[in-house]
């Protein structure tokens, strides 16, 4: 299995780069847990893809799944990642691509029809911008919905609540109102590098200059 | 006043209505009766259940699975412990992969049994949904029996399965089968010659094989259009390489062929809990690895560190190794995958649920169009929709 998967990534390492006219440095093939993973410079992803499910010994015709992930620290922001698989050859593969939050990604949905959905999810949840998608609509969140929730950022509790209002008849929205305190434990062992200071140690330095002054 | 011509309106099908099976809002564009355009609101079952996820432990994090397809509860499960598996490298005993197999088919009928019928009743048949939902309550049972729960299970957990099946549950789950199979039969027999049912479903929502790619369809509307693809044999999890059984596929990629499909899987189903029952090893049935799976309770008596490990394993709950996995098991309603990254912390990073069902609906649109607006609805009966996976 592994052989096969790096058998594969040799050949697009030295197969794609022509075929997509993108720069041979710019891909990375990674194999772990028995997958395989190419990294990809955003603008080539449609090319990227139109290849993988063209070329004879790659065959990937089904696209799986696009998710996002965000990395808030890191610029740029977001991971676009597409998972295929080959019904002809039995594999899978990975491509991740990286996305700005405030510039949009080739949309693939000329390569592979199904990416539709899949491509507004990601905008909706994460506000990834697919250029070239036919109707980039917010999907899974209400009408009218601000914000992407998930993003790092974004506050598990949310910043609406909706309630049906007997006096009003209808439905309002209102600033969350959190009855119980929200709670939020931290399980990082004190003894293998918190990144803060534990309650009591800044009198332990205090001490140690007082001793030595 | 002059005549104008209406050349085609619109209408707003559900999000309450009992042929949408969940809240589907569908806006509609018709031309007399013919849909031109189907266009799918989803997301009023929204529940962030992916949000939730990365702010839990992974143990907290199971029972999200069970409510996602709320009727194929324990086959998500296995699909997001695997994926932890995968990334902990961690061995499951033979007896609970037989267990999880085992389980695995009384899910996949307890699936195809609300589908069927209920497809039935979307074209009018209502017998079907009687008999099958009192064969559904005896499978509940068996949910009931090894977990303590009917639907929500959270039985499969990482490293196995939480506990053994109690005594005489193999026995009963055999007894069950037979009768089952004849079951099965009478259902058919009120179904696939029937005169509407046939009406109904015959050449109503055709995808040709390579339409059911370029869409990402996987699962009976995939095999239904010909491909014999399966992932329990395609890419064998568990002891599936073990099992014998056979994949039904469908020649026309119709309404009655994915019925066709459905009806032998069931059959299918039925021979792997046989032969699951048949060679079930003995031994544990979960992995000894004490730092990820929880002591026993006896041991917690007696010894510090399993008392220790107790309290560690239900607070701050295993930290995996930071990595990331895409595992994808064959669910009864189609390729059900966990795109899990972890970063080395006892949260996932990130879990996005790939939803067999959230691909098929969006084929909705070119289904349907050109078919008549009650055809539709033998179409979304057929595609298998559940909105618990598809919103999320």
């Amino acid at each position: 299995m592994d052989e096969a998967l790096t058998e594969l990534g040799d050949y697009i390492a030295t197969a794609m780069p022509g075929a997509t006219a993108m720069p041979g440095d710019a891909l990375e093939t990674e194999l772990a847990h028995h997958e395989l993973m190419l990294r990809v410079p955003a603008a080539a992803i449609a090319k990227v893809l139109a290849f993988l499910r063209d070329d004879p010994s790659c065959q990937f015709k089904v696209l799986v799944d696009i998710c996002g992930v965000d990395y808030p620290d890191r610029t740029p922001r977001f991971d676009v990642v597409y998972n295929l698989l080959s019904l002809t050859h039995n594999h899978r593969i990975r491509v991740k691509i990286q996305a700005a939050e405030d510039s949009p990604v080739p949309s693939v949905t000329s390569v592979h029809k199904g990416a539709g959905w899949f491509e507004r999810e990601a905008w909706d949840m994460y506000g990834i911008m697919f250029d070239g998608h036919p109707d980039l609509r917010r999907i899974l969140t209400d009408y009218g919905f601000e914000g992407h929730p998930l993003r790092k950022d974004f506050p598990l509790s949310g910043f609406v609540e909706v309630r049906y209002d007997d006096e009003e008849k209808r439905v309002v929205y209102e600033p969350v109102k959190l009855t119980q305190e929200f709670r939020t434990f931290d399980f990082m062992s004190p003894w293998e590098g918190a990144k803060y200071i534990l309650p009591g140690d800044e009198k332990a330095t205090v001490d140690d200059e007082a001793k030595d002054g | 006043m002059a005549e104008s011509q209406i050349s085609s309106y619109t209408i707003n099908f559900g999000p309450q209505h009992p042929a949408a099976h969940g809240v589907l809002r569908l806006v509609l564009e018709l031309d007399g009766e013919v849909v031109r355009r189907a266009d799918p609101h989803i997301g009023l079952l929204h529940r962030g259940t992916e949000k939730l996820i990365e702010h839990k432990t992974y143990l907290q994090a199971l029972p999200y699975f069970d409510r996602l397809d709320y009727v194929s509860m324990m086959c998500q499960e296995h699909a997001f412990v695997l994926a932890i598996e995968k990334l902990l490298e961690l061995e499951v005993p033979a007896r609970g992969q037989y267990i999880r197999v085992l389980f695995s088919e009384i899910t996949r009928i307890l699936n195809h049994l609300l589908n069927i019928t209920t497809q039935a009743l979307d074209v009018g048949a209502m017998t079907p949904t009687l008999w099958g939902f009192e064969e559904r309550e005896k499978l509940m049972e068996f949910y009931e029996r090894v977990s303590g729960a009917r639907l929500h299970a959270a039985y499969f957990r990482v490293g196995g399965v939480h506990r053994d099946m109690p005594a005489g549950l193999t026995d009963d789950i055999l007894e069950f089968c037979g009768p089952f199979l004849k079951v099965v039969d009478d259902i058919e027999g009120l179904l696939t010659e029937n005169r509407i049912f046939k009406q109904r479903n015959v050449d109503v929502g055709t995808v040709t094989l390579t339409e059911a790619q370029e869409w990402g369809f996987s699962g009976v509307m995939l095999r239904g259009s010909g491909a014999a693809w399966d992932l329990r044999k395609a890419q064998p999890y568990e002891v599936y390489e073990k099992m014998d059984f056979d994949i039904p596929v469908g020649k026309n990629g119709d309404c009655y062929d994915r019925y066709l499909c459905r009806i032998e899987e069931m059959r299918q189903s039925v021979r792997i809990i046989r032969q699951s029952i048949d060679e079930l090893p003995d031994g544990p049935v979960v992995a000894d690895d004490h730092k990820v799976v929880p002591p026993r309770r006896d041991d917690m008596k007696r010894s510090m560190e399993a008392l220790i490990h107790h309290f560690k394993l239900y607070t701050e709950g295993f930290h995996v190794p930071a990595g990331e996995t895409y595992t994808a098991i064959e669910a009864p309603k189609g390729e059900f995958g966990v795109y899990l990254v972890s970063d080395g912390s006892n949260k996932p990073y990130r879990c996005k649920i790939r939803a067999p069902g959230f691909a098929h609906l969006q084929g909705l649109d070119f289904m349907s169009r050109g078919h008549m607006l009650a055809d539709t609805v033998a179409i979304i009966g057929s595609q298998d929709i559940v909105f618990g996976e598809i919103d999320r």
